[in-house]
């Protein structure tokens, strides 16, 4: 069993203050990505469970255990770096059997370790060769092989892939997710790509300014963003945003901007009612690319807007539009039969239960 | 490269080339022609009829022979090797730690330590070796070799330091995480993986200064005074210069068979050299 938990973690250096009342419980066995822009605080975060950097203030506990003055060595966890810090000097055996070596490990046992990591990974036949005679993705697998042979409590994972091609990438994700149900270790990965949160994650936590903005499982985050940050950071190509104001018609709750007229669902509507105060209350309204498409007979004109289109991608799967109500950029994802052609003019119809509204000021979801 | 006409190619970059190589080597030349010619060569008027500066047609080897039979110039070789490589080694010692330390470890200063250290390399030799021959008295080390051996590292410690500093530096910081996670502590993540992967700077900084105390001269000619305690700079120049005579052909001798053993340290790691200079570490 092992948990890891970060009770109120703040991390300070010199003044400026980067990881902020950070409160998590890590389950076993649980994959947890964290994601956020460059600079956010995810990657000091593992570095502080890692023991690489002092704890300001707050508590690290793994299986209960208080770690925040555990030197890294008593830890049990094994990370995995960005840049893969092979020990250049040393063989892929050697490499591997570092760790194991310096935990006085019997010589028999090492060989048996680095045999098996080194098939689960497909690596044997490298074992003898030295780091800079390997591939990028090669020189992955010896990094990920350093971190099984030891069989720690915890595995950490600092942006492991983002120095690979992207064909490759696609490839390792798929391997490390394998990886992971095959050994069923506690696992933290730090990424700042999100197609890697959602695929890889359990669960994902999405940070912003050293702040947790949003922990929940993939879709959850996809679905309810909490907030326009994680709204707009989760799912590609990003999620769109007009400014609108709500108003309260026949009964109905109308979202309103230049060009666009929508009538909220009830269920949406209720939820804004209990923010509205009066006529004209502002708020922003989010839907996905994907939740659009070329409206037909069968949608409501409650749902349905014109468009300027700008752009337009094909995809080959998909088109992508980009194009513009009033002041508002719209980007659709369309059905790759249509015919459309950049400066056409297109009415789009929307899901409605698809819409999400956030309030303009602190940008928390209705 | 030269891009262009063939003529741009020489004017520019051949004949340049040619000019600094010819001003190189030139001395090396005439070290070895000198240490070869007779002395009826040698001091020949330069309007004689026979008179061949650059040339000879009756190489000798009596100025070597003089020069270990008539002096005591094997000693010399001895005193300046062990002097050489003894400071060399504390120097490197002492620098490869104190190198780590800067390069690495937080503490407060660090970085202005590192740059007194920088100065304390700028202080000139002429200026330091008058309080240092007060302490080489009070400890009563004058004419042995342990006078050198104790004040060379007074300016290779700094050098050697600051040298390591700037390759430790380069090396990336993840490399000793990553063994410190692996259950090293950081002791042993230096021992083991710091160290050995820092090799190429630690032998070229081992190389100048072994390079640097091997032609030490002032410090030499002032702590050291019996012939034969010298080192080979001071000894060659003390003993075969008399009043206003030059010994030229066991002059030469003596700094060409001097120069051989840094020649061969140089040839023996010139490829850790030139890729510790670059400061290259490819994982």
């Amino acid at each position: 069993m092992a948990e890891v938990t970060l009770s109120k973690l703040n991390k300070f250096f010199d003044t400026t203050h980067v990881v902020k009342d950070v409160d998590l419980q890590i389950r076993d066995k649980e994959f947890m990505v964290f994601v956020g822009p460059s600079g956010c605080g995810k990657t000091t975060t593992l570095r502080m469970i890692a023991g690489l950097e002092a704890v300001s203030s707050g508590d690290i506990r793994i299986e209960d255990n208080l770690v925040n003055e555990v030197p890294p060595m008593d830890r049990d966890i094994a990370m995995v770096f960005q840049n893969y810090a092979l020990y250049p000097h040393m063989s892929v055996a050697s490499n591997m059997a570092f760790g194991l070596k310096m935990r006085k490990f019997p010589r028999d046992q090492i060989e048996e370790r680095i045999k098996r990591a080194a098939t689960i990974l497909g690596i044997e036949n490298l074992l003898a060769r030295k780091p800079r005679q390997l591939s990028g993705g090669q020189r992955q697998r010896v990094a990920l092989g350093r971190a099984i042979v030891r069989d720690p409590k915890v595995f950490l994972f600092d942006e492991p892939l983002s120095n690979l091609d992207a064909k490759l990438r696609v490839q390792m994700r798929v391997e490390l997710k394998k990886l992971h149900e095959r050994l069923a270790v506690t696992s933290i990965y730090v990424t700042h790509d999100q197609v890697e949160a959602m695929t890889l994650g359990d669960r994902v936590v999405v940070m912003k300014d050293g702040w947790v903005q949003q922990v929940g499982e993939p879709l959850e985050l996809y679905n309810q963003p909490a907030n326009r940050f994680v709204a707009g950071f989760i799912g590609s190509p990003a999620m769109n945003f007009a400014e609108v104001t709500l108003a309260d018609q026949g009964g109905k709750v109308v979202a309103e901007a230049q060009g666009l007229r929508i009538v909220l669902p009830d269920e949406l509507a209720a939820r804004a009612r209990t923010k509205m105060n009066g006529a004209g209350t502002p708020a922003t309204l989010g839907i996905r690319p994907e939740d659009l498409h070329v409206a037909g007979a069968a949608d409501s004109a409650d749902h349905c807007f014109d468009v300027n289109v700008e752009v337009v991608e094909q995809l080959g799967s998909e088109i992508l539009l980009d194009s513009r109500v009033g002041s508002a950029l719209m980007v659709a994802s369309i059905d790759p039969a249509v015919k459309v052609r950049a400066h056409d003019k297109l009415r789009l119809a929307l899901k409605p239960e698809r819409l999400h509204l956030f309030d303009p000021q602190t940008e928390m979801a209705y | 490269m030269i891009e262009g006409a063939l003529w741009r190619k020489w004017v520019f970059y051949n004949i340049p080339l040619i000019l600094f190589v010819f001003v190189l080597l030139f001395p090396f030349y005439w070290m070895i022609i000198t240490t070869f010619r007779p002395d009826g060569e040698l001091y020949r008027p330069w309007n004689a009829v026979n008179y061949m500066p650059f040339w000879t047609n009756n190489p000798t080897l009596e100025h070597i022979k003089y020069l270990f039979e008539e002096t005591n110039f094997g000693r010399w070789m001895m005193n300046t090797m062990f002097i050489a490589t003894i400071s060399t080694l504390i120097s490197l010692f002492c620098g490869v730690l104190a190198g780590y330390a800067l390069a690495r470890l937080n503490f407060p200063y660090a970085g202005s330590l590192g740059t007194v250290i920088f100065v304390t390399y700028l202080v000139p030799q002429t200026l330091l070796f008058i309080p240092l021959a007060q302490i080489i008295r009070n400890f009563e080390l004058g004419d042995t070799p342990w006078s050198l051996i104790l004040t060379y590292p007074t300016f290779l410690i700094p050098f050697c330091t600051w040298l390591m500093m700037g390759y430790f530096k380069a090396i990336p910081k993840e490399l000793e995480e990553c063994a410190r996670i692996d259950g090293a502590s950081r002791w042993k993540a230096m021992v083991y993986i710091i160290i050995p992967v820092a090799v190429p700077g630690i032998l070229s900084s081992g190389i100048i200064a072994f390079t640097l105390s091997w032609n030490e001269f002032i410090y030499a000619l002032v702590f050291l005074s019996s012939p034969d305690q010298k080192t080979v700079p001071v000894g060659v120049t003390s003993e075969l210069i008399r009043g206003d005579v030059f010994f030229w052909g066991p002059l030469m001798a003596g700094a060409l068979l001097g120069s051989i053993p840094v020649a061969i340290v140089y040839s023996f790691f010139v490829e850790h050299y030139v890729s510790g200079l670059t400061g290259s570490v490819k994982g």
